[in-house]
């Protein structure tokens, strides 16, 4: 089953082309990486399909409903954790927490529970009454994700999630996503070739606004003659016309 | 609900900030600290404390504007709105959420105010809970000018236009430091065209009992209030539909 289907999707701003009729599908439960060089037109898919941005023509579905007419309804099963990280930064990591489970209106009782179970599957029990701006970038970009799913998404929108993150903090955030897999669909942006490798189930390789390529790692890899998957990346954005 | 959460958050926002509290409270009772203090010292009346306290009050009320701009200019420059958005949260609820913390905040400071000038002097009367009652439109009118220019400006603006220029226009044309009719002509036609004068006045007359004078005085800032709270929202809006 499909949990996004998009149908000739295009974004433009004034005289620059973001997106070109783009169209993709992702299974449910899938972990989708879209990996492209800076202005290929990730994060404005991501805008896109969780209703911050207008398309300019062009439909997805996303869990069933269109992004152009059911936007109320979009929102109420996806989970956005935007590429900066998206904390209240005065406010404790309960308190996050707590401002996202006040705006999905869930009961005094479901808010605890889903505090106390996040904090614990994201290892920010140690942290909880800490101010979210004065976290490190790593413990704040785990607030953030948390924060996404306390809605209980059905989808997943993670923009560049471990960008700027050290290698010990991308590591530690790789195994929190890779404990998400199959639990809820993920649609991940990246310019790092190891993490779309390492963490997806498929990979949509962008430029300049194309879908030049979809298929796992290992198809790609061949569809670039390439064992090594950052040169088959590098050589299917070399030879596309686009 | 949705709202209240949301409204929660921005209360805790501001009362956390120390400048906020530096600026929204320290600064008017300094300043009415030391112009009792002047007062006690010159043979004219000048700063008599239940003329002044009023008019504190008033002019505090132009740091909830700079409050209320730069917490919305900064969730703006940062990703949390952008998360906001695409949750169930709505646009009224938005709205609504920034600018109701902020009424019960510039309660408070109203009547921190009015307590602080009672060793200073001030007579105590049932009056003064008019006076904080009808200090209510004129903090609606600066709160919805904060959401406006929050919507508008940059943070670093924001606390330029709302920290600088509102807090000096809202000095110069209230009548709180000097009598208008001092200066006459063009200067005190735009302060009567402005709410910062009626608010003081209303304020004073308020505090002595003066409620006719008070009534006629409430009008324009009802209208300015109502009239900056339609503008606030559409550009709100237009923001919220740009980001």
């Amino acid at each position: 089953m499909q949990a996004v289907k998009t149908h000739k999707l295009v974004k433009q701003y004034k005289n620059l082309t973001a997106v070109y009729e783009l169209n993709f599908e992702i299974r449910q439960g899938e972990l989708f990486a879209l990996l492209g060089v800076n202005g290929a037109g990730k994060t404005t898919i991501i805008k896109m399909l969780s209703c911050l941005t207008k398309p300019t023509s062009g439909d997805a579905v996303v869990g069933g409903y269109s992004i152009a007419e059911e936007h109320d309804k979009v929102k109420r099963i996806i989970g956005v954790s935007p590429q900066e990280t998206a904390v209240a930064p005065n406010l404790s990591v309960k308190e996050n927490l707590e401002l996202i489970c006040g705006i999905h209106e869930l009961s005094k009782e479901k808010t605890q529970l889903k505090t106390n179970e996040l904090s614990l599957r994201f290892g920010l029990d140690a942290v909880l009454n800490r101010k979210a701006g004065k976290l490190s970038g790593g413990f704040q970009r785990r607030l953030s994700i948390a924060m996404a799913l306390i809605g209980e998404p059905q989808i997943l929108f993670l923009d560049e999630p471990t960008l700027g993150l050290d290698v010990i903090a991308r590591q530690e955030l790789w195994s929190v996503i890779r404990s998400l897999k199959g639990k809820v669909t993920i649609i991940l942006t990246t310019h790092y070739m190891e993490e779309a490798e390492s963490l997806s189930d498929r990979i949509g390789i962008m430029k300049s606004g194309h879908l030049l390529a979809v298929g796992t790692a290992a198809e790609l890899k061949e569809k670039g003659k390439s064992d090594d998957f950052e040169t088959a990346f590098i050589s299917l954005i070399k030879e596309s016309a686009v | 609900m949705r709202m209240l959460a949301f409204a929660k958050r921005c209360t805790k926002e501001i009362v956390r900030d120390p400048i906020n509290l530096a600026f929204g409270l320290g600064f008017p009772l300094i300043l009415l600290l030391l112009l009792s203090a002047m007062q006690a010292n010159i043979p004219v009346s000048l700063f008599e404390i239940n003329t002044l306290t009023p008019g504190i009050t008033v002019f505090g009320l132009s740091f909830i504007t700079l409050f209320s701009a730069t917490l919305i200019a900064k969730d703006r420059e940062s990703a949390l709105l952008q998360r906001l958005y695409t949750t169930p949260l709505t646009s009224v609820d938005f709205i609504i959420g920034y600018m109701l913390p902020l009424l019960p905040v510039s309660i408070v400071q109203t009547v921190i105010c009015y307590l602080f000038a009672i060793p200073l002097g001030l007579t105590v009367s049932i009056n003064f809970a008019y006076a904080v009652i009808g200090i209510i439109p004129m903090a609606v009118f600066n709160v919805a000018l904060g959401l406006m220019c929050g919507s508008i400006f940059s943070s670093k603006q924001a606390g330029g236009i709302c920290g600088a220029l509102l807090t000096n226009l809202s000095a110069w044309f209230s009548g709180v430091w000097f009598d208008l009719k001092l200066v006459g002509g063009i200067f005190e036609k735009a302060a009567n065209a402005l709410p910062f004068v009626h608010a003081v006045e209303m304020e004073r007359a308020l505090f002595n009992g003066n409620f006719e004078i008070a009534t006629s005085h409430m009008m324009p800032i009802i209208l300015y209030s109502i009239l900056t709270t339609a503008v606030a929202v559409t550009v709100f809006l237009g923001q919220m539909k740009r980001q």
